[in-house]
């Protein structure tokens, strides 16, 4: 079974970056590394969600009781 | 079988029958001649022998009927009648050859009540699960985002099709891996049991629909069975039960973390709206141009008060055109960087890339970048 994004971790990373963000001494550098990157994550994030497309896998197991993982209906 | 009726044909002592074959006369006389059929009566006297045979009694005012029942047909009754409940049986009219006994082998028993044997099975099996503190354990609760979600239904029932229906339509980031079971008739509780116990085995799985639509009460057994409860309890993941139905619960109800009236509603629960979760992004896209521009202004301030004319004039140069579009405006591109470079940011770099932040980074004469919105603009530092 492949791994897919763990949206949880994600979002908590990106609040994570907000709320340091919006921290008032915060210098500026370091407010344009964490801009970037919460950019790059909300990009990435918004594009995973715009071309999921759910996948379906049928789990079988053969006669010695280990388990295969295949796409339904083929 | 098709000989005559000549039990009694000896009656000179000197061709006496022997005992057994007496018995096993009457036996073929009697399976010849009756064919196999359904009795009712009150049950009694129910003896349940070590080796799983079941042994009892029907009665009505007048009389009594012998009957055994074999192992594998007494393991398919839901329940042990309770003594005096009228039953239905069928069976084949026959005699025990080694007692002489007449009886009925029974293959099928049911109850005439409402509810019958069912019910007697339900709250026994409610109540052994209770006293292990099995229902009343507490809940898992239930993923936001779930990756892997695991379904135990039958591959060809519609439960199937509305959870991947709905699972598709609001969380297609989430996978569905199915596991096919039978859901109604012989050995489908075992099927449902081991496929529950393959979810441990599947370690991305987050969270388990088992389920199916809207069935009779005897199609919806499966998940009052005893042993599927507790195959649903020891899942590690979150379990939503999804069996259709209109007013029973079933055990697989009262063990699950989670219930739902239907499959549609078990993948709903499962799985957040992506809509809504866009939404949410959008929200934290806002949240972090305003840090960063907040961030700017302090700056901008902060330049202002000390008077330092070099960064006052870097920071002039920061605010471009653009930094009167509404940050308010709330329709603000804060997924792209360039959508607040956009709104009047630009962000000035050496040829090294790094970000120069300070007056001190900038010397006299030295050039440098600035990004802008549609490009990098070439810069050079004043004297």
């Amino acid at each position: 079974m492949p791994a897919a994004p763990d949206f949880g971790k994600e979002l908590e990373r990106l609040e994570a970056i907000v709320r340091q963000l919006e921290t008032p001494d915060l210098d500026l550098d370091q407010a344009l590394q964490l801009f970037e990157e919460g950019v790059e994550r909300l990009r990435a994030a918004r594009e995973r969600l715009t071309a999921a497309q759910a996948k379906v896998k049928q789990v079988l197991t053969d006669h010695a009781g280990t388990l295969r993982v295949d796409d339904l209906d083929g | 079988m098709g000989q005559p009726l000549d039990m009694f044909g000896a009656v000179a002592p000197d061709g006496a029958w022997s005992v057994s074959a007496v018995n096993r006369r009457a036996r073929m006389a009697i399976e010849g001649s009756l064919e196999p059929l359904w009795v009712q009566g009150e049950m009694t006297g129910l003896k349940v022998h070590q080796n799983g045979h079941w042994y009892f009694t029907l009665r009505d005012k007048q009389s009594q009927l012998r009957c055994t029942m074999f192992r594998d047909d007494a393991r398919r009754v839901p329940a042990e009648p309770a003594e005096g409940m009228e039953v239905l049986v069928y069976g084949r009219p026959s005699i025990y050859e080694k007692r002489g006994d007449f009886q009925v082998t029974v293959s099928r028993l049911h109850s005439t009540e409402e509810g019958g044997l069912f019910r007697i099975a339900f709250e026994k099996a409610r109540a052994a699960l209770a006293k292990e503190g099995i229902l009343d354990r507490p809940r898992k609760p239930l993923p936001l985002y779930p990756r892997w979600i695991a379904v135990v239904t039958s591959v060809d029932g519609a439960a199937l099709r509305d959870i991947m229906a709905v699972a598709a339509r609001r969380w297609p980031v989430a996978q569905i891996a199915v596991i096919g079971t039978r859901v109604q008739g012989e050995g489908a509780a075992d099927e449902v049991v081991r496929a529950l116990r393959t979810i441990t085995q599947l370690t991305k799985v987050d969270v388990a629909i088992v389920g199916r639509g809207g069935g009779s009460k005897e199609d919806l057994q499966v998940f009052n069975e005893e042993r599927v409860a507790r195959a649903v309890a020891a899942v590690p993941v979150p379990v939503i039960s999804a069996v259709g139905h209109e007013t029973d619960v079933t055990l697989c109800d009262l063990v699950a973390d989670h219930r739902a009236a239907t499959p549609s509603a078990a993948a709903q629960m499962a799985t957040p709206d992506r809509e809504e979760v866009m939404e949410g992004l959008g929200h934290l896209g806002v949240r972090l141009a305003h840090g960063l521009s907040s961030r700017v202004q302090r700056m901008e301030e902060r330049a202002g008060r000390t008077g330092d004319k070099l960064v006052t004039a870097i920071e002039r140069r920061l605010e471009v055109v653009g930094s009167r579009l509404s940050v308010a405006s709330g329709r603000l591109d804060a997924l792209s960087p360039l959508g607040v470079l956009g709104r009047g940011f630009a962000v000035p770099r050496d040829a090294t890339g790094r970000v120069l932040r300070r007056a001190a980074d900038f010397r006299a004469g030295e050039r440098f970048d600035l990004r802008v919105v549609d490009g990098t603009v070439k810069a050079r530092v004043e004297n």
